[in-house]
């Protein structure tokens, strides 16, 4: 329990992670709320971006490097473009919430309860590996090593996905 | 230095290389040669198993794969699947889709190598690959017919759902991961009871992790709570592929669950988490599906849906013997899912011929069947007694071991559910029978199913009266199974 809470100290030590939580916090509620769908897309590429940095904070520089390539780079821009080709859709006022909107609320709530209830009162193992002094160096490492195979067999899950996207987007002539 | 021993993986190497083979000689003949792509594909997944017959046994890529028995008998059981599957898919390619026929055959098999990868892996990352190559390429076989709103509806609710459990799966193993600072499941264990000597207790951090996988492994095998997505995406998809959802796909959820759980962290579990324990979460899990199942296949009136919920039930009854979790438990559940192969894919491959040459999945449709096609309607009528669990049927063995190993194990209130709930079942599972033999039928229609779908029927029917009336070699193979988790 004092290893949870040291390592929040650590994090929090710095003035930087006080602005990038606010920032994503504030960013993913506008994804939720906006009438825009234009709009929700420009701030989750915010909400990616800030998570970013909180990877950064937390030492993970790999990940941090692949969620802006990837999410911020690759992913919110096949958004943008699926919103702008999609006739209208752009400046459509779009209502994103339903009737249930308070039973998920309250669901969610309660999930998040639970969650920190047992952030605090695990005992979580994995925060005292000490971390490597170059962190991607390792993971470059380890991903041609002990991991080459779920590392190829990805490759195999890419091939599969291009060639049912292909199939499925194609048009058809009879 | 890691051992990378590449002789154990040649069967998974065959049949990745054998896709990318089906898929290009389908665009060299110009798409014009629909039998030969269908019987490649099907000579693929034979030789596959061959090949697996010779290269087994041993660990490679630092325990990431593992050639054990238990992976070794669920390959079978994929390998079993996507046969049938593609067999009964000749009358669909020639027809509705022969646009697209080597990518069909091709996603079947990707899908088939996943399930193999999954099914040999007892290290968390890897065990996670092996399910998103599993069921990413059934997101695009659900949505195959293109022209079909059902057929779109399927693939779309299928590929929300699958990503949206592959998630709170992924959360949870993140959460063991950030428990244990390891990946491997028997390592992971170890280091489980170190902190548990070195604190009194783990912490529910543990108990979150165990719920998120328990969700999200019942997401993919369609167990109550977790099934609301089966009936639709079963009804939409085309028929093969429903069939290989039903089975295929959940064996691999089942052989997921017993890595990770049975004698790994479950047994775990239950010595720290007093008084929770493991087994009654799964058992009222299993409960669920068997009641829901059965009821509500009761009022079903196409065939689909009906087989949809009657395969939420089973998976039920296989639950039973997962929650024994002992050597008799893993045992019956293997050999239960073994006799299902033939059994489901069976029942799948009738509907799918019938659907092909009448038009119709409606139960109604049936009627008549005996007369118009008198080998055909037998046919059907051994997979429903199958299903329904009567002698001397595979089935009834197959429950008989499954309610045995849950008695043993002190789930008695479990097995008396099931035997009431299998009663139940029996009145969709002989209706069906009923209409094809004594309802008043009009119809004419003589069935002539192709040459792969005879050979599949016939394997289906051979299979469940022959492991039915010998289940010995089967129950003896499905036993050394148990022998991987220590028993």
């Amino acid at each position: 329990m004092e290893m949870v809470a040291n390592f929040i100290s650590d994090v929090s030590a710095n003035p930087l992670f006080y602005l990038l939580a606010f920032v994503t916090i504030a960013s993913a509620l506008c994804v939720v709320t906006l009438k825009n769908i234009f709009h929700s897309a420009l701030c989750l590429i915010l909400t990616l971006f800030s998570v970013a940095g909180l990877y950064i904070l937390l030492h993970a520089e790999f990940l941090a490097v692949a969620q802006v390539l990837i999410y911020v780079g690759a992913v919110s821009i096949l958004l943008i473009f699926a919103i702008m080709l999609t006739s209208q859709l752009a400046s459509r006022k779009i209502v994103q919430s339903n009737e249930q909107v308070t039973v998920a609320i309250f669901v969610c709530f309660l999930f998040l309860l639970v969650s920190i209830g047992s952030l605090f009162n695990t005992y979580w193992n994995g925060i005292n590996a000490p971390l490597p002094d170059n962190n991607i160096l390792t993971i470059g490492i380890l991903l041609m090593t002990d991991y080459v195979l779920p590392f190829e067999v990805v490759s195999i899950v890419m091939l599969a996905a291009l060639i049912g996207a292909i199939v499925l987007a194609r048009e058809e002539r009879s | 230095m890691p051992d990378y021993n590449l002789r154990i993986i040649i069967p998974e190497i065959f049949l990745f290389c054998w896709a990318i083979v089906v898929i290009l000689s389908d665009l060299g003949s110009k798409r014009k040669s629909p039998q030969t792509i269908g019987y490649l594909t099907m000579a693929g997944i034979a030789v596959t198993g061959v090949l697996l017959y010779f290269f087994r046994g041993g660990i490679s890529f630092n325990n990431m794969f593992q050639s054990d028995t238990l992976a070794v008998f669920f390959k079978v059981i994929f390998l079993g699947s996507a046969f049938m599957a593609v067999g009964s898919s000749f009358g669909i390619t020639n027809e509705r889709i022969k646009n697209h026929r080597g990518e069909y055959y091709g996603l079947i098999l990707f899908s088939t190598v996943g399930m193999m990868f999954l099914s040999s892996s007892s290290e968390l990352i890897s065990l996670y690959i092996g399910l998103e190559l599993t069921t990413i390429p059934l997101f695009v076989l659900a949505a195959f017919y293109k022209d079909d709103k059902l057929s779109v509806e399927a693939g779309l609710k299928y590929f929300v759902v699958g990503a949206f459990s592959s998630a709170i799966l992924l959360y949870g193993l993140s959460l063991l991961y950030g428990l244990t600072a390891t990946t491997d499941i028997l390592t992971m264990k170890i280091n489980l009871a170190l902190l548990f000597l070195k604190f009194g207790k783990i912490g529910p951090g543990f108990i979150l992790a165990m719920v998120m996988i328990i969700a999200g492994i019942g997401f993919k095998l369609a167990l109550v709570p977790f099934h609301m997505w089966a009936p639709d995406v079963y009804q939409g998809a085309p028929t093969p592929i429903t069939a290989f959802l039903s089975v295929g796909s959940k064996a691999a959820g089942l052989v997921a669950l017993l890595r990770i759980f049975v004698n790994g962290l479950w047994s775990f579990a239950s010595d720290v988490m007093q008084p929770l324990d493991w087994g009654i979460i799964i058992a009222v899990l299993a409960s669920a599906a068997m009641i829901l199942g059965n009821i509500a296949a009761l009022r079903q009136t196409n065939i689909k849906r009906m087989l949809a919920f009657s395969s939420i039930a089973q998976i039920g009854y296989v639950m039973v013997g997962v929650v024994a979790a002992d050597e008799m438990g893993v045992t019956s559940a293997g050999f239960y899912m073994f006799i299902y192969l033939f059994a489901n894919m069976g029942a799948f491959a009738v509907a799918t011929v019938f659907g092909d040459q009448t038009g119709s999945d409606n139960i109604i449709s049936y009627a008549g069947l005996s007369q118009s096609s008198p080998l055909f309607a037998a046919g059907m009528a051994v997979f429903m007694l199958s299903l329904a669990g009567i002698p001397p049927m595979g089935g009834f063995a197959a429950k008989y071991m499954v309610f045995a190993a849950g008695i043993q194990a002190g789930y008695t209130w479990l097995v008396i559910l099931g035997l009431l709930t299998a009663v139940v079942s029996l009145y969709y599972y002989a209706n069906i029978i009923k209409t094809m033999y004594f309802a008043p039928g009009e119809s004419t229609i003589r069935i002539n199913p192709s040459f792969p779908a005879k050979l599949v029927l016939l394997l289906g029917v051979v299979g469940v009266i022959i492991f039915g009336i010998f289940p010995g070699p089967v129950l003896e193979f499905a036993r050394e199974t148990a022998g991987v988790f220590g028993f």
